[in-house]
């Protein structure tokens, strides 16, 4: 697997840590409830799915790559913090 | 005469082999000779060698059937000593000076084998048996079924020793990767390459040209090795081409990568100095031309498995390419149209063809001009019903088209139930072949991105057609990546005619195989298929159908044939095989490359290592660090020995101690102090400047992530301390928080562990040590530089440090912190300056020694499956603010004063030892899991209090200090009775730290 | 049919043609008492016991495919009830005492054997985290043993002790774990099921599952609709979509691993041997092939396969230990999709739907488990309620805080 690093060009995947799913953070002051599904509660999805990877080994920047869990293409990446 | 030939069985001309050259070798207790160019196969061909091995389960005496990658049948240990590789492929291992090979899974020889008892034993030992007996009695299984079982089974044998051998990883990049240097593959390597692409041009075999070496077709006019060698002259000429012989591109990966195996020197009696045995190449490729040929079929009938049946196609490629006559007496057995040639080819090579047996009922007229040319009978409609014979093939049986049967003399079948095109890699990544009726083949299914299927591959049988599509795919490929070529000229070749007719089987009474090297036959398909298993999948689990070595290259399709026949299915509806990487076994060496033994992972040595090891220190891994865990004296016979000393000598003088490998993070920025606010529990924006405070940091799931420092060091400026297990960890998370919640925060964060190198100064003498070290100028007094200062300083003569009055031991620390660079000119200063307060160095047991005594938590306690309540930090959570995990860490089972929290303990008789993995006990209660309260995470003997102490998780914590509780610790036969108290042993009010 | 000795030597005699399909491939009917969506041996063990223990057999086993080619045909065949916490060992202890009984209760030979599994340590810290899990098995009746460094390399003189990165101190030992021949597990459960009368429908996948008033009341197939008084989920690896059917967002990632085997050996391991410093496990199973795996590639998948980095990850594990492993070959490798809960623990529970069970979420650890798990699951759903077994394998746990989480690892499933 390849991730296209939008800083660093195309690398390996051992130099990428992965995270998960993008999940929006609960509001300050949100319910326990919200905290909860944003913790445990996962979409899980067959196909493609928004998620962060960690360019560890190289620039460090968090990214966030649009995935098929299915085919394991990569359809886009961005900066995690480019929003 | 028959040595000086290589082999009494030597053509006495043609192939390619260096007849002129000699090399000799051993197989089992035989000494012969062969040339280069040999296969270990050949050779033994050559010599007469028939029998090569036994098979799996009937041990039934097997001789070679192919002469490539597809061989189930020859399989030999080779080499000797700690470099034995079992299970080794004659037909694929280059001869080399002195090869040793044996034969495997007989005993006591391969001619007279034991375990072909088992051939007799065939009618009550079908697919599935053992799971319908060895159930009485139960314990039978381990004891006595399960050995006899495991000693019968398996193949060869593993070297006895380490594998004294080399191997490399790499990675290697291009444009256009062709797999295959058959016709199809050299013109698209061609084509790739003259048109400017960066070319890799990957084949299994040691010399390219593939199918062409084996066949006596002309191309362009020469001979089809010598347009191959031409063609392979002019790439490796192209500077933007890379030739890679002896590589096997043997599985796809996500994203255009190929995982391939170089064979570097398998074909040399050991590497040469500096070079490795085997290397594995990761190679990305924009994109892919598979030209990787097809394999042949055998046919499944009675005998089919004697040695002397070997692929119609392995027949060519031994007098062709090897001029090694495989038999002196022919039948030739197919339904296709390569038996004009096989016909052809054994006839030019002086052996006699009996009959050409073609399953079809009217054969093309070219068969028919080729029996006759070799002077053989053609028996069209036929098929042979038997093959016969033991170690050495007699004849076989004939089923004439009338009905009528013949008996064959003869000592060689060769047959071909037709071509299977290798498609391995194009099923990789999960596309499903299809089924081909008219090419009677499964062709690939959607390929990975980026890659042509041409050539016998694509079910292409002729080398003109072969030689036409590798063209176009290769200049595609490289116009798809960019650079634009001209098609080359094609060459003038044959048109080989490739009529076919489906033959899988032969019904005829008799064990007639389908899978060789795991004996599974016709009967056991059609009774896994009475018993509910005839699903593709289940039979194939059932029989094990194409689960050995070879993967059922030859076998898997006519097992599935004959599925598809039982259950009255047609072939298109069968479920092709599913193919997974590796497209042939490779080496746990080459896949682990150079990270083995000592060099699995990385080694990083502290920047007082050197000093270290000159002072003695016992060394001791500790994550990715090698650390001193101690420092002997002559006379200190035992480790506890030396910490007791160390202890002492920190609590009553002064200790040194390099904590370099603590993590150090760096954060900067106007809203440093509100964003370390969200990720840890401490007030930062309220956290003086020059100070330092305990630092606790939670995961989103409410539980400790871990714990540290921070250091103020600026009104934007904060220096963080991670725990050397989780730095690593600490910083990717602190980062994301940084990036992907709170981008708008404007902060920095830098991992500066490497950059620091520190020391912890600790003992009621340090201020003095210190004083020493500190440049003139800097107040060290108490007042002026209380605990929990900081402050950056000069040390050591004008080396900028940190300085920090920090302490891990409870004693009056500091911890000093100089460029990485000026560590070992620290440590040693330190120890100099330190001489006259009797300075003594301290490793890692004696600091987890004293922090127990100090009960700080540390790793056995902060383990992920704690909470800042559990360990005694409930106070420090903030009521306010909107931290991560604060929520979660407020759900009802986390806050359940029942659960179990930080206590410590002592055993009521001091002279007791404890140890950390001990359970709390009720005294009195039964040793259940129902009493369980806890468990003792970390343990020592005390030098200070003279007795052992711990820390410990207890169900209700602190309630119950002052009470008895039992450790238990049956692992290791021995329960004491312990007294609860606070997780502090010495110094509770923190004077001497202090002072 | 009956199995036996003499059975199989009469075959020998008559051509082998007196056996029967181990099981009956039924018609499908309009209704069962319980349906339990999917053909592996979590739900082909939950009909079984459905049929045994809690006396109902008009069940339907579902499966998309043919059964048992998933996860229990793909895993490492390892047994054992070497945990940690209490809300795991005794499940996985009444596991491994159905395991010891399964082959003659069954009356099919699923190969447990009970070789031993040995978990190396390579530090004082390692040992004492070992020691705490050893001692809550004692507590809990589960052998265990601590082993030091000599009687580590008499167990397996395969191990390399020194001349490592990560030296081998000792070894917890549980002698009564093993290996299970994994096939057959599937395959004498659904035989079994089906002489129960359970109605084993292959080629027969959900599509939907059908909720009236908050109950569910059946499932839509690919081979037409079908009732069910109660419905069972044990389709791990697909968890998230089927429960997606019934409008539940479970705690659980799909993630793929990989497994391996190399080619057929003379016996070389003896026992399991796992690696300490890092995620390795390996064994040799009857035919000699040397089974092993590690880590998740550590990325949500759905695909049964893998990437590079892992298979030379674990290859690198391999010889870090075991050098002598260099020149054997590594002959097939795949992979399977497993459900990852976010504490690393499975569930066995009711669901907010009535009427809907889940059994989900095995990790790396569902072969093991296969008979408690299909026990257990089966109480729950006959009884409508967890056995104490399974209590704490609770869906709610995650709300109420009360994990199970034995890598403490929290809610990041690629890090179990």
């Amino acid at each position: 697997m390849r991730i296209d690093c939008p800083h660093c060009g195309p690398r390996d995947r051992r130099e990428f840590s992965y995270r998960g799913a993008v999940l929006p953070l609960p509001e300050p002051g949100a319910a326990d409830e919200a905290w909860f599904a944003h913790v445990y509660l996962r979409d899980n999805p067959a196909g493609p799915i928004e998620e962060y990877w960690q360019h560890e080994g190289g620039c460090r920047a968090w990214l966030v790559a649009t995935r098929d869990t299915i085919s394991h293409r990569i359809h886009a990446v961005r900066a995690a913090a480019a929003r | 005469m028959s040595a000086l030939r290589g082999g009494p069985h030597r053509l006495a001309a043609g192939g390619l082999i260096e007849r002129e050259s000699r090399i000799s070798f051993r197989f089992d207790r035989g000494h012969f000779a062969g040339h280069p160019g040999d296969t270990l196969a050949s050779a033994l061909l050559a010599n007469g060698v028939r029998l090569v091995g036994r098979s799996f389960k009937y041990h039934r005496p097997r001789g070679v059937l192919s002469a490539g990658a597809e061989e189930p049948n020859a399989l030999v240990e080779l080499r000797a000593g700690d470099r034995r590789e079992p299970n080794t492929r004659a037909t694929v291992v280059e001869i080399f000076e002195g090869l040793e090979a044996r034969s495997q899974n007989r005993f006591p020889s391969l001619r007279f084998d034991l375990g072909a008892i088992n051939g007799l034993l065939g009618p009550f030992i079908p697919a599935g048996f053992y799971y319908k007996t060895f159930m009485w009695p139960a314990a039978f299984w381990e004891r006595l079924y399960e050995p006899l079982i495991r000693r019968a089974a398996g193949l060869g044998r593993a070297a006895p020793d380490a594998d004294p051998d080399a191997y490399e990883r790499c990675f290697l990049f291009c444009d256009v990767l062709v797999i295959g240097a058959g016709p199809a593959g050299l013109m698209a390597a061609l084509a790739a390459g003259r048109a400017g692409a960066r070319v890799v041009l990957a084949d299994e075999d040691f010399r390219l040209g593939g199918r062409l070496l084996a066949e006596r077709a002309e191309i362009g006019g020469r001979s089809g090795p010598a347009w191959a060698e031409e063609v392979a002259g002019e790439l490796a000429s192209l500077a933007n081409v890379r030739l890679l012989p002896r590589t096997t591109v043997f599985g796809v990966y996500d994203g255009g990568t190929y995982a391939a195996v170089e064979r570097v020197a398998d074909h040399l009696p050991v590497p040469p100095p500096f070079t490795p045995r085997q290397r594995l190449w990761r190679i990305v490729a924009k994109r892919t031309v598979l030209a990787a040929g097809a394999i042949e079929r055998g046919v499944v009938f009675p005998g089919n498995d004697r040695p002397g049946v070997m692929l119609a196609g392995a027949v060519r490629a031994y007098l062709n390419r090897f001029a090694v006559a495989p038999g002196a007496r022919a039948v030739v057995f197919s339904a296709n149209d390569d038996a004009a040639r096989t016909a052809a080819d054994l006839a030019a090579c002086g052996v006699a063809v009996a009959a050409v047996v073609d399953a079809r009922p009217e054969p093309p007229p070219a068969v028919a001009a080729a029996a006759a040319a070799a002077g053989a009978p053609l028996l069209a409609g036929a098929v042979l019903t038997r093959a016969h014979g033991g170690a050495r093939l007699t004849g076989a049986s004939v089923r004439r088209a009338d009905g009528g049967s013949d008996f064959l003399g003869c000592d060689l079948i060769a047959v071909s139930g037709g071509w299977s095109p290798t498609i391995h890699l194009t099923s990789h990544l999960g596309a499903r072949p299809h089924w081909d009726e008219a090419r009677l083949a499964f062709l690939a299914g959607e390929p990975p991105p980026g890659m042509a299927v041409v050539g016998a591959a694509a079910g292409r049988m002729e080398t003109d057609a072969c030689l036409a599509q590798g063209a176009a795919a290769g200049l595609a490929a490289a116009a798809a990546a960019g650079f634009a070529g001209v098609l080359p000229e094609l060459p003038d070749a044959p048109h080989e005619s490739a009529g076919r007719a489906p033959l899988w089987r032969v019904k005829a009474p008799g064990k007639a195989f389908v899978d060789f090297q795991n004996d599974v036959t016709e009967k056991d398909l059609a009774l896994a298929n009475r018993e509910g298993y005839g699903a593709a999948e289940h039979a194939k689990r059932y029989t094990t159908l194409g689960m050995a070595t070879d993967q059922g290259k030859t076998g898997n399709l006519n097992g599935r044939a004959i599925l598809a026949e039982l259950r009255g299915e047609p072939l298109a509806a069968l479920a092709p095989t599913t193919f997974r990487p590796p497209y042939t076994p490779v080496s746990f060496g080459a896949l682990a490359g150079r990270a083995r033994g000592p060099a699995y992972r990385p080694l990083r040595l502290t920047p007082s290592h050197a000093w270290a090891t000159e002072w003695k220190a016992v060394f001791v891994e500790s994550g990715p660090w090698l650390r001193a865990a101690y420092f002997p004296e002559a006379g200190e016979h035992d480790w506890q020995a030396s910490v007791t000393r160390e202890v002492h000598g920190v609590r009553r003088a002064v200790g040194l101690c390099d904590v370099s490998t603590l993590g150090k993070i760096d954060v900067q920025g106007a809203d440093a102090a509100s964003f370390l606010e969200r990720v840890c529990l401490n007030r930062c924006s309220r956290q003086p400047l020059g100070r330092v405070r305990y630092l606790l940091m939670l995961r989103e799931d409410g539980f400790v992530l871990d714990d540290g420092t921070a250091t103020r060091l600026g009104p934007e400026h904060f220096l963080l301390t991670a725990s050397t297990a989780h730095v690593a960890h600490v910083v990717s998370h602190l980062e994301w928080c940084r990036e992907a919640l709170w981008p708008e925060l404007d902060v920095a964060i830098t991992d500066v562990t490497e950059d620091w190198a520190q020391f912890a100064v600790a003992g009621p003498r340090a201020r003095e040590v210190m004083a020493r070290a500190v440049d003139p100028g800097f107040d060290l007094s108490n007042d002026a530089f209380p605990a929990q200062a900081a402050a950056e300083v000069r040390a050591f003569g004008g080396i900028p440090a940190r300085l920090f009055r920090i302490s891990f031991s409870g004693e009056l620390g500091y911890e000093i912190a100089v460029p990485a660079g000026f560590g070992d000119a620290a440590v040693r200063a330190l120890m100099i300056l330190g001489a006259a307060q009797g300075i003594v160095p301290y490793g890692l047991e004696a600091m987890g020694t004293m922090r127990i005594e100090k009960g700080f938590p540390a790793g056995p306690e902060i383990n992920g499956q704690t909470t800042a309540r559990d360990l005694g930090f409930a106070k420090m959570m903030p009521k306010e603010g909107a931290y991560l995990g604060r929520a979660m860490a407020a759900r009802p089972a986390l806050v359940d004063p029942e659960r179990p929290a930080l206590v410590g303990l002592r055993p009521r008789d001091r002279s007791r030892r404890l140890a950390a993995g001990a359970h709390f006990l009720v005294p009195g209660a039964g040793a259940s899991l129902a009493n369980d309260l806890g468990f003792v995470s970390s343990a020592t003997f005390s030098p200070t209090l003279g007795h052992a102490i711990g820390l410990g998780f207890l169900q209700g914590g602190l309630a119950h200090v002052g009470k008895t509780m039992r450790a238990a610790d049956p692992l290791r036969g021995s329960e004491i009775e312990v007294e609860i108290c606070p997780p502090c042993f010495v110094d509770p009010a923190g004077e001497r730290a202090h002072g | 049919m009956r199995y036996s000795l003499r059975r199989v030597l009469w075959e020998g005699l008559r051509g082998q043609s007196g056996w029967k399909p181990a099981w009956r491939e039924p018609e499908k009917r309009d209704s069962y008492d319980v349906v339990i969506v999917g053909g592996g041996g979590h739900g082909l063990a939950t009909a079984y016991y459905l049929a045994r223990e809690q006396g109902i057999s008009n069940v339907a086993v579902l499966e998309r495919s043919r059964l048992g080619l998933g996860n229990v045909g793909r895993n490492t065949t390892i047994i054992r009830s070497n945990y940690l916490l209490p809300g795991n060992i005794p499940f996985y202890e009444h596991s491994l005492k159905l395991w010891e009984g399964l082959e003659q209760e069954i009356n099919y030979n699923a190969m447990v054997s009970q070789r031993g599994v040995l978990n190396l340590f390579h530090s004082d810290g390692q040992r004492d985290a070992f020691a705490r899990r050893g001692n809550a098995m004692r507590l809990a009746g589960v052998d265990a043993e601590l082993l030091g460094a000599a009687e580590v390399k008499a167990m397996a003189p395969l191990l390399a002790m020194e001349n490592t990165r990560f030296p081998i101190l000792g070894g917890l030992l549980q002698r009564r774990g093993g290996t299970v021949r994994h096939d057959a597990v599937a395959w004498g459960y659904a035989r079994a099921a089906d002489a129960r009368g359970v109605d084993i429908l292959q080629n027969c996948e959900v599509t939907g599952i059908r909720v009236e008033g908050g109950r569910a009341v059946g499932v839509g197939t690919t081979r037409g609709p079908i009732r069910a008084g109660k419905i069972g989920l044990a389709c791990a690896g697909r968890s998230s979509q089927v429960a997606a059917m019934a409008g539940l967002r479970l705690p659980i990632e799909s993630h793929v691993l990989q497994a391996f085997v190399s080619e057929g050996l003379k016996p070389l391991i003896d026992c399991v041997v796992t690696f300490g410093a890092g995620h390795f496990y390996i064994s040799q199973s009857d035919k000699g092939g040397l089974v092993f795996g590690g880590n998740i590639d550590g990325y949500n998948s759905y695909a049964a396969r893998g990437n590079l980095p892992l298979v030379e990850e674990v290859a690198e594990e391999a010889m870090a230990v075991m050098p002598r492993l260099g020149r054997l070959r590594v002959l097939r490798s795949w992979g399977g999709i497993m459900d990852m809960t976010m504490d690393g623990s499975p569930i066995i529970d009711r669901t907010p739907v009535e009427g809907l069970y889940l059994n989900a979420g095995w990790c790396y650890g569902g072969f093991k488990a296969t008979p408690a798990s299909g026990w257990c699951f089966a109480y729950t759903i006959a009884q409508g309620r967890p056995h104490a077994l399974n209590a704490a394998l609770s869906l709610d746990r995650f709300a109420t805080g009360a994990l199970v989480d034995e890598a403490g690892t929290g809610a990041q499933p690629n890090h179990h």
